[in-house]
Order: structure tokens, then sequence, then C-alpha cells
């Protein structure tokens, strides 16, 4: 693994009495994606501001490149921020706007120069330098807010949610140009969003988020695949959380039934939390599956059949390429592999599963 | 029907209309006829060249230096007093600009007047610095009383225009320029001070154009002792008697002001400040 680049230590942080951040603690490496992902009011932008020296820490320190730089101010730090609504100036032109940077500086005017035809060709806006940026539509003002950043050679990027004012279509563009330019580039990238789709497409770690803690981190696939809790599993993704009951050693109890499963070392009939992805919930005919139920919803995707499988009191969600019509008696059967079973929540700080958006 | 569209578009601007045409356009051709002619009804132009004379220029100068002086003071005040404003969190705010629109909750001579008793020779000002044991003041009757009085009742003119245009810069937009290594020295000339150029020309333009005009502040913070431009043109229509030459020096005084406000457009690129 690459060199730890920043360090977050034990930062804790409240506005008007409310705790947003409790002892956070976070380790950022060198030329990582890095997305502090969850729901709003979560602390993942408190983060960012942080780290950007917008907000100071209550407590706790900020190690940047080996130094402390808790009470830095901004214009000393050496990264640089893309903000949410792209906050360029309006009252230059978009040469001006990247050049900012560079002539505080003290720059010559021909690296200047050379340096804004680099990072308008980069965020492919050649020739737009003459323009106002109230003349460009906010796909392009976000370019240019990110081109504007990156000039100034940066060790990191920040990015307060930037795709969140643009349509549909253009986020999913500009998701593939952050992971060009982060590629080209070789910097950190730390990027704030709630969504988990865009958080699981550019990441190479995934920081999610929830009421101040961090819930869990690692590699988008390990967190699809693995959430460590309930809160993790229902807000990346659909998924099927259901409370079991873990009788010994890759086997659990759902529902009643007993499914084989491939974790140990809970112990013996311990109450455990169970995540069931949709995609991974197969019907069948009634006697083959674990459990029976009644299907009761089908909409039709594209991709796939969405269903809704009334078993035993809960209300599956089955993600499946094959239509069982409303009505149909079916049963349900899910392979060990990807029955995902987790430790119930402590404490109440950790009870997290409680979605606001 | 696009046409009719057009015709119910004029209609509703037509009360408007009948009120400018009758209360703006004709009073000022009415100046305009005054103001060219003499009292036979001949063309002349003398009621304009009239301003060259010495006592009629000073008056205007004066009038100039005093308006430009009060306008300044008052962005010097405003400006400091509007950026701790934008720095505070939201519940004081709306208070302290509820304090400075209350005083024109009160009647604008009854102020002026007010400063008048407080200045005066024997008045509560020097009636307070003589207990104290220190010298009095004498500004009532002179330039200072009017600049003080001009400044006093045009101040929230300014704060208000300054105060809104930095109130609608978008904290990232600061936040930013920061972020970009500007430090605070910088961020405010590069970044806040121009974009707060439209509130400074707004107030500009709303505090010197009333203060250049003006003829009640010196007279009653002026004794009659200094005149100023707005004076000389009251006491020709009043005491005078001779609306020709009042309505020249005003027409005189007019281009002054539009000379004043196309030299302040020309800064206002927004086109945010045309207050007048």
């Amino acid at each position: 693994m690459s060199n730890t680049l920043i360090d977050l230590v034990h930062i804790t942080k409240s506005f008007d009495g409310q705790l947003v951040l409790d002892d956070l603690n976070l380790t950022i490496h060198e030329n990582e994606f890095v997305t502090l992902l969850g729901p709003s009011g979560c602390g993942k932008t408190t983060t960012l501001r942080i780290i950007g020296g917008f907000e100071a820490p209550d407590q706790g320190q900020v190690i940047f490149d080996g130094a402390d730089i808790t009470s830095l101010p901004p214009y000393k730090r050496e990264l640089n921020t893309v903000f949410q609504k792209y906050a360029l100036f309006p009252h230059m032109n978009i040469s001006d706007n990247i050049a900012f940077g560079l002539k505080i500086k003290n720059k010559s005017k021909s690296y200047i120069q050379d340096k804004i035809q680099y990072a308008l060709k980069l965020v492919n806006l050649d020739g737009y330098g003459r323009r106002m940026p109230d003349s460009l539509s906010g796909g392009q003002q976000q370019r240019i807010a990110i081109a504007r950043a990156i000039v100034n050679e940066p060790k990191v990027l920040l990015l307060d949610e930037p795709l969140g004012a643009l349509d549909l279509k253009l986020r999913q563009d500009m998701q593939y140009e952050l992971i060009r330019l982060k590629n080209e580039l070789g910097i950190t990238f730390i990027y704030v969003t709630h969504d988990q789709e865009e958080a699981l497409t550019m990441s190479d770690q995934i920081v999610v988020m929830n009421q101040g803690y961090i819930q869990q981190m690692g590699s988008p696939e390990k967190i699809y695949n693995e959430p460590e809790n309930a809160f993790v599993a229902d807000f990346i993704g659909d998924s099927n959380i259901l409370d079991g009951l873990m009788l010994e050693d890759k086997l659990v109890q759902i529902l009643g039934a007993k499914f084989p499963c491939v974790d140990v070392g809970f112990g013996r009939n311990k109450p455990v939390d169970v995540v069931i992805r949709p995609e991974d919930v197969e019907l069948t005919a009634p006697e083959e599956g674990g459990l029976t139920g009644v299907v009761s919803h089908m909409i039709f995707k594209g991709v796939h059949y969405e269903m809704e499988v009334q078993a035993c009191g809960f209300e599956w969600l089955v993600h499946s390429t094959r239509m069982w019509p409303v009505g149909t008696q079916v049963g349900i059967r899910v392979d060990p592999f990807n029955i995902q079973i987790m430790n119930k929540p402590e404490s109440e700080d950790e009870e997290a599963v409680h979605i606001e958006d | 029907m696009k046409i009719k569209k057009n015709l119910s578009k004029t209609l509703l601007a037509g009360p408007y209309l009948v009120w400018m045409i009758a209360f703006t356009i004709i009073p000022l051709c009415m100046v305009g006829v005054y103001g060219l002619t003499d009292r036979t009804g001949v063309f002349t132009m003398d009621n304009l060249t009239l301003l060259a004379q010495r006592g009629y220029m000073k008056a205007l100068l004066l009038s100039l230096g005093l308006s430009l002086l009060s306008t300044v003071i008052c962005l010097a005040l405003s400006y400091p007093l509007a950026m701790i404003l934008r720095s505070r969190g939201n519940g004081r705010k709306g208070f302290m600009v509820f304090l400075f629109i209350l005083p024109m909750w009160m009647n604008f001579l009854l102020r002026t007047l007010a400063w008048r008793t407080l200045l005066e020779k024997n008045g509560v000002i020097n009636a307070l610095l003589d207990l104290m044991g220190l010298p009095s003041l004498q500004i009532i009757n002179t330039p200072a009383a009017i600049v003080l009085g001009m400044v006093y009742n045009f101040l929230p003119f300014m704060i208000l225009p300054v105060y809104n245009c930095l109130m609608k810069i978008d904290n990232d937009v600061i936040n930013a320029a920061k972020d970009l290594g500007a430090n605070a020295f910088q961020t405010f000339f590069r970044v806040i001070l121009p974009l707060s150029v439209p509130g400074i020309i707004s107030g500009v333009t709303m505090v010197f154009i009333p203060a250049l005009t003006t003829f009640v502040i010196s007279d009653l913070l002026g004794g009659g002792k200094v005149l100023l431009i707005g004076n000389i043109i009251e006491q020709k229509f009043t005491t005078a008697n001779n609306w020709h030459v009042g309505s020249g020096l005003s027409l005189v005084l007019m281009i002054f002001i539009l000379i004043s406000m196309a030299v302040l457009n020309k800064y206002d690129k927004n086109g945010e400040g045309n207050a007048f």
C-alpha cells in the first residue's frame, strides 16, 4: 500500500451543541480515490471542510504529509477544493478564473498561459477562455471549477458533491471524466457524496458514514458484498435485512427456517442481522426452497424483474431475470456464500439503521 | 394574437405612464422651457451661463465638495459595518439592519431639527462637554454641521444596498479564493470588493444625488450662512420669484448629476446599481 498522505486523528466537532463528528479517525493514502459516503447530516461534508481548513475541529488533529496542519488557514494548505455549486468568480472570465491561484502565487505570464491551455484541454473546454462563467452550462462550470483547482498542482483534490446539481446523464459522463482525470493527474481525490452508485463507480476506497461515525471503510466490492452492519447494507444498494439466530458455525436460522451459510465465530444461539441482496434470492418451486411464500408484487425493470415475496411475515425483495406472476406460490433459496451475517449493534450510538433521505 | 398580448401589457403600464407623464415628463419640460427663456418669453442661454458667476459657482463647488465628502464618509461607515454583519450569525443581522433603518421612521425635518438642538451653542452636546470640562464645539452653522446632517440622513441609503450586495456573495466563492491561496487581503481586493461594486454604486448614487441637491439640511444646520446650490435654486423660486433663473440652474445641476451617473455606470458592469 502507498504512503499515508492525510491522517485525521480523534476529530470531534459539534455545531450549536450538536455532535457532528465523534472521535473520527481516518487515514487516506497517496493516489487514492476516496469517497466519503453517507446520508445528509452524517458529517461527511464537515470532514471535508476540516481537511480543507474551512472548519476547525473542536478536538483532534489533521496530519498532512507528516505535518500537523490543524490550525493552518486554507490558503496555506497544499490542497484545493471543488465546491458543490462551482463557486466560480462571477466577475472574471474563464481564463482569469483558472489563473486565479497562479496569479496569487506570482507565476510568470507564459507559465500561466500554458497552464490555462493545458487545463482547458484536460476538461475538454478548449477555446472557452474568454467566456464568462454565467454563459456556461452547469456541467461546463463544474469542469472549469475542477480546472481552476488542478492548475495549482495540489497533492489532494477535495470534491464536495460536485455532481449534485447536474442531471443524470451528465452526472454519469462526469463520473467517467473524473476517473480519467484522477488517473491522468495521479493525485489523491477525496470525494463527498450521498449517492451510493456514484461512490461504487468511482472509488478506490469508500468510507461509509452515519451520524458522525465511520460505519465501514473498504473497497467498493467489499462494502457491497460484505457490509459490516445493517446500516451499510441498507444504504449501499437494495437489500433484505432480517433478524437471524446463529445456531452454530455455518448455520443460521431465519424466520424459523435453517439456512447453511459460510460465516464462523459468532458463537452458539447468537442473535444476528442477516443481509441478503435481492439478486441473490433464488425463487424455486415451493417444495425446493427453505421457505415458502407468495409473490405479491412484480414490476419489469428492464435488466430484471423486481418482485416482492411475502414469506413468514417478511417481505422479500427479489431481483430475477425470470418472471413469477403475482399470486404464485414460490420457494426461497439462498446460496450459502450469499448470506452475509453481521453482529447486531451493541450500543445505541451504533444503532444506525436510520436513513434520512 | 401577439398584438393583443402587447396591448394588454401596455394597458397594465397605463397608470404608471399617466403618472410619469403628468408628474415627471411635463414638469421636466416646463423646467426646460423656463430655464431657456427670459421673463419676456424669448429664448436665452443666460440662465445657464449665470452659473459661471462667482457666487453661484462657489455654491456649486461647495455643494459638490460637501456631498462628495458625505458620500465618502457614508461609504466608510457602511462598508465595514456591512462586512461585519455579513460574517455574523443570522439572528442579530436583521436586528442590526432594523436599527439602522429605524431613524427613517421619524420625520426627516424633525430629525434634522433635533440635530440643531443638539449642536447649538448652548445645546445638549455643548452642555455635556461643559460638564466634563471640555472646550465647547462650534460647528453649528458651518459646513461641518451640514456634512454631519447629510451623513446622518442619508446613511441608511448607503448601508442597505452595500449590505444587500455583500450578503448576495456566495460564501463558497470567498472560500474558493482562500482555497486557491488568497490571504484575507487578497481575497478582499480580488473577490469581495469587485463583487460589491454594484452595491457601492447604488449606495453612492442614492447618497450623492440627494446630498447634492438638498437645501433643507443646509438651511437648518447652516443657519442661512452656508449657501449650497440647492439653497440658491430654492431662493430663486421662492423669495426672488424668478422661475427662469431657478430652472436654468436646475438644468445645469441636472447635467452634473447625469455626468456623475454616467461615470458611475461605467464601473457597474452588472447594471444593478441603476437606482435612479
